[in-house]
């Protein structure tokens, strides 16, 4: 029955997604990929031995069906003779799929672990409820590039992610690319990814984190190492200084949270949003990027996503608009 | 020996219960209490079943808002804690409590008082739970509830205290269930039934209450600590203040995967039986059989880890726990192994408790496949959090637990009640609980690789998942309505189903020897024994007299060969289980608002204990006891 999943699978070609572990787009997840396979087959052979035996018992039941199938108080003497026989080949047929499997799961382990001796671009990716703040180091100043809930990785590049969380446990999970790994508050954990295949993949918190756990998905982006550097000179520019009513109602309304960096606003609470229309999605992967979602996000957050940590504040029309304009414009 | 209608008089008037709702709360017979536990049992089934159709309900379709998250969060956190404390285990301890002294030819258990406290006690929690859900309360971070989301800075209220005291209830009232078990077994088996000649489903009862021992205190150590959190601000797992959040990892899965034995290993008890039964011979492999469930016993410690593969620990460390955990399905495998030679070296029939242990070999065996899969610290980094591991523990948990109960419910309800349940209604319920459980939950294998995290309220549109979604919520449905139909045919049979005598399915171990149902007294003789399968092995069953009619009392044996020691008075009906489970319940709930509770609470509980052990009866007699066949 195991077996006749990856057919049907393969049938349904629904597997072939975005947040899938079973269309690997990355060094990690192929492994891990290859060790499924490997125990679909095994387990496959498995379940079909035992599936015979019971088969077999059936059909000696089926044969004698009739008069002999009810309770009629007679019993087989059936004793334990051919036990001793049997008993070893039962514990091999048992042992040797299981070494198999063990020594296989130890190797591709080893695999996942194997670039850690080099050295990687490290990114750290923090846990909050319920968005995930990601920050690069710049190369040229040794700051910190931040941005958050979307991950640009160079193809082909191991990058070392350095996982953390600021609350509470959540998991750290992009199956096209990797397995998952927690974000402990108290404890860093590193997770090694290696991407290979380009485009856009989903990701999403894989440990239960409170209200709003469903919604706190990532974007990721597998892009060549020549763009994924253009990307990140784009994200460690400043903005553009404040100026205008949208900047005056943002340093009013926003600041205290959100951080613009040359714009003087340095909130740390919530997400960085000095480029924040450059991402695709917006409060963690429920929206497209869109001025209207913007929009409707600053207005009533709890109604779209309830129990967030952004409260709905109260703007006139006239003053929302215009914060929404300042904020289209920070690409 | 029959007995005279003048014997069975004498051992009434000793044996029976005080009239009406004094009788109801005094009781100490393990066959009421047992039943007691069964009915609250099934009621929680049905409520645990109601939340998940609900859910299954709210994720048929991306982006549905006909739940939001609060509510999601509360039903599955009250499904997961109702199905694993109020459910699973209490259902398995019902089983031993009513079975234990009717296999071992006894007329109660080692215990009888402190099987009634265990039931009041499981009861509180029930009430705990289910009273705080009714007055909107309820528990909402999941079944294991991890700080610090569970910790006082991102839990306020009561929810979780309430869940992590509900817990410790289950957990006293399961350690005094499993002494008692323990005790019986141990001590009064009938003269003759050494250890060897033991049927392999006492030993899983043995097994079962030993590990629930050894394991209990370790949550009920880390509900406390998580609630003293939150209560009087200890910092155990607060990670500001250099406190560990996964030490609460770490001793609630020292607890938590034994638990899940403790749940599978009296359901290969009752697949035993059922086995025996109806492939007409003696257990193939009965030493493997148990020796297979000692294994699993002390394997079942050591695996926890494989709970947090993706916790980050060493990788050396997390190897280690791949293979115990694959280890474990060797002892498993055996089992399986010889079950089905027993049934084709047998003269196996089909009656509705074989279809349901056919049930379970199909289902749990895909299940402990799935398991080796987690199994692997690497792959699990994949699978677990996400709907693949929730479609393993489903096949394991119903398949390897659920299925047997049903199969074993079947299987000695005429035993219970003079009756045989409908055969074609059993066999509609089975068709439907199976292959709507299997449409159900197959599914969600995909799902989960296919990247669906568990614990997911809603999804968005354009995943993929929509179909496999319905589908799963189809054979959820289908599911439960056999599940009604199975209790329906329970409920219609206890009146209209066909009289069953003694022993209808001729089956070969003791509890069958006395009429049907059991008469309070349970035996009018003391079984002796000679063999492993006393029903099939002489013409007609040798006895022994001299345990007294006059007053309660039991016979005690020795722990290895049954050897008679002495007679020991029986408890007669008392209030005072009642009455300590009430103070204990208000000690515990009054300690979810204030650390006095405790103090406070100690002094009903004094009283109340020192009512149960007032010295009341002489000494135990001594006298020579006859055999007379």
């Amino acid at each position: 029955m195991k077996a006749r999943f990856t057919i049907v699978c393969l049938l349904l070609s629904g597997c072939a997604g975005v947040q899938s572990a079973l269309d690997p787009g990355g060094d990690q997840a192929r492994a891990l990929f290859s060790l499924f396979t490997l125990m679909m087959w095994v387990c496959g052979f498995v379940y079909a031995v035992v599936a015979a035996g019971l088969g077999w018992a059936l059909w000696r039941a089926w044969r004698r069906r009739g008069a002999d199938a009810r309770a009629d108080g007679s019993v087989t003497h059936g004793t334990d003779g051919r036990l001793p026989r049997l008993m070893p080949l039962a514990v091999g047929a048992i042992v040797l799929p299981l070494t198999v499997l063990i020594t296989a799961s130890f190797f591709a382990d080893r695999a996942l672990f194997a670039t850690r001796a080099q050295p990687a671009l490290e990114v750290r990716v923090t846990g909050h409820q319920w968005w995930w703040r990601v920050q690069y180091r710049d190369p040229s100043s040794g700051g910190w590039i931040e941005t958050a809930n979307e991950l640009h990785l160079p193809q082909g590049q191991t990058v070392r992610l350095v996982l953390g969380a600021a609350d509470v446990i959540h998991s750290f999970w992009v199956p096209n690319v990797a397995g998952k790994l927690d974000m402990i508050p108290g404890r860093t954990n590193v997770l090694d990814v290696t991407a290979r295949r380009p485009g856009w993949f989903r990701g999403q918190c894989a440990e239960f984190c409170g209200l709003q756990h469903a919604h706190m998905a990532l974007s990721v982006k597998v892009e060549s190492p020549a763009a994924f550097r253009a990307w990140l000179a784009a994200q460690a520019a400043p903005a553009a200084a404040a100026s205008g009513r949208g900047a005056a109602v943002f340093a009013t309304a926003c600041a205290a949270c959100h951080a613009i960096r040359g714009a003087g606003a340095e909130g740390r609470a919530g997400p960085d949003l000095t480029h924040v229309v450059s991402r695709r999605t917006l409060a963690a992967g429920t929206l497209t990027m869109t001025r209207g979602n913007l929009q409707g996000w600053i207005a009533q957050p709890q109604a779209i996503k309830p129990g967030t940590s952004m409260p709905a504040i109260p703007l006139d029309p006239a003053d929302a608009d215009a914060v929404a304009s300042y904020l289209m414009a920070l690409r | 020996m029959t007995p005279d209608t003048d014997r069975c008089d004498r051992l009434s008037l000793t044996w029976r219960d005080p009239p009406g709702w004094w009788g109801f709360l005094t009781t100490v017979d393990h066959k009421r209490i047992a039943a007691r536990y069964i009915v609250t049992v099934l009621l929680l089934l049905f409520l645990a079943g109601m939340l998940a159709l609900d859910m299954r309900w709210q994720l048929s379709w991306a982006e549905n808002t006909r739940m939001g998250p609060q509510l999601y969060n509360e039903s599955f956190s009250l499904h997961g804690s109702t199905m694993l404390f109020l459910v699973s285990v209490p259902a398995m301890e019902a089983m031993a409590l009513w079975l234990v002294p009717l296999m071992l030819g006894q007329r109660n258990m080692a215990f009888p008082r402190l099987g009634a406290f265990s039931y009041w006690l499981y009861l509180g929690g029930v009430l705990t739970l289910w009273v705080a859900h009714a007055l909107d309360v309820t528990p909402d971070l999941g079944w294991f509830e991890y700080p610090p989301l569970s910790g006082p800075s991102y839990a306020p209220g009561h929810r979780a205290d309430i869940w992590a005291q509900m817990i410790t209830f289950t957990e006293v009232a399961a350690l005094c269930a499993s002494v008692n078990v323990a005790a019986t077994i141990l001590k009064m088996r009938p003269p003759g039934m050494t250890l060897a000649r033991m049927p392999v489903f006492l030993w899983a009862m043995l097994i079962a209450s030993l590990m629930t021992i050894l394991s209990m205190p370790a949550i009920m150590l880390v509900t406390s600590m998580l609630i003293a959190d939150r209560l009087v601000s200890t910092h155990f797992f607060a990670p500001a203040a250099n406190g560990d959040v996964l030490l609460f990892q770490h001793l609630f899965w020292f607890f938590g995967h034994p638990e899940v034995y403790i749940i599978f290993i009296p359901a290969t008890g009752f697949v035993s039986s059922i086995v025996e039964t109806f492939a007409r011979r003696r257990l193939f492999g009965h030493h493997v059989l148990v020796l297979a469930i000692l294994a699993i016993g002390c394997l079942a410690f050591g695996l926890w880890v494989h709970h947090m593969f993706a916790v980050g620990l060493p990788r050396l460390g997390n190897d280690f726990y791949t293979a115990a955990s694959m280890a474990i399905a060797v002892p498993a495998g055996l089992q399986i192994f010889c079950w089905i030679a027993t049934m084709v070296t047998g003269r196996m029939w089909l009656a509705t408790p074989m279809l349901w242990v056919l049930g379970f070999v199909a289902t749990f065996v895909l299940g402990g496949l799935s398991g080796v899969m987690t199994a692997s610290a690497a792959l699990d980094l994949q699978l677990t959090d996400s709907y693949f591991v929730v479609a393993h523990f489903h096949y394991v948990l119903v398949g390897g637990a659920m299925f047997p109960l049903f199969g074993a419910f079947s299987y000695w309800y005429p035993k219970a009640t003079g009756r045989l349940m409908s055969e074609r209604w059993g066999r509609t319920a089975f068709m439907l609980i199976v292959g709507g459980f299997n449409l159900g939950f197959a599914p969600m294998h995909l799902l989960g690789l296919m990247g669906m995290p568990r614990r997911v309220y809603t999804y968005p549109a354009g995943m993929g998942w929509d179909g496999l979604n319905q589908i799963a919520s189809l054979g959820s449905a289908i599911a439960v309505a056999g599940g009604l139909v199975f209790v329906a045919n329970a409920l219609l049979s206890y009146w209209r189903g066909e009289r069953a005598g003694a022993d209808p399915w001729g089956a070969s171990t003791l509890e069958w020897a006395g009429e049907s149902p059991s008469p309070p007294w349970n035996f009018a003789y003391t079984p002796v024994v000679d063999s492993l399968t006393p029903l099939w092995d002489a013409p007609t069953l040798r006895v022994m007299d001299g345990v007294a009619i006059e007053r309660r009392e039991v016979i005690v044996t020795s722990v290895v060969d049954a050897a008679p020691l002495y007679r020991q008075k029986s408890a007669e009906p008392s209030i005072w289980p009642f009455v300590a489970a009430l103070a204990v319940t208000a000690m515990f709930l009054g300690s979810i608002f204030t650390p006095w509770a405790i103090a406070a609470g100690a002094l009903p509980i004094a009283a109340a204990l020192t009512g149960w052990f007032w010295p009341q009866r002489g000494r135990a007699r001594t006298g020579p006891l006859r055999v007379r066949s």
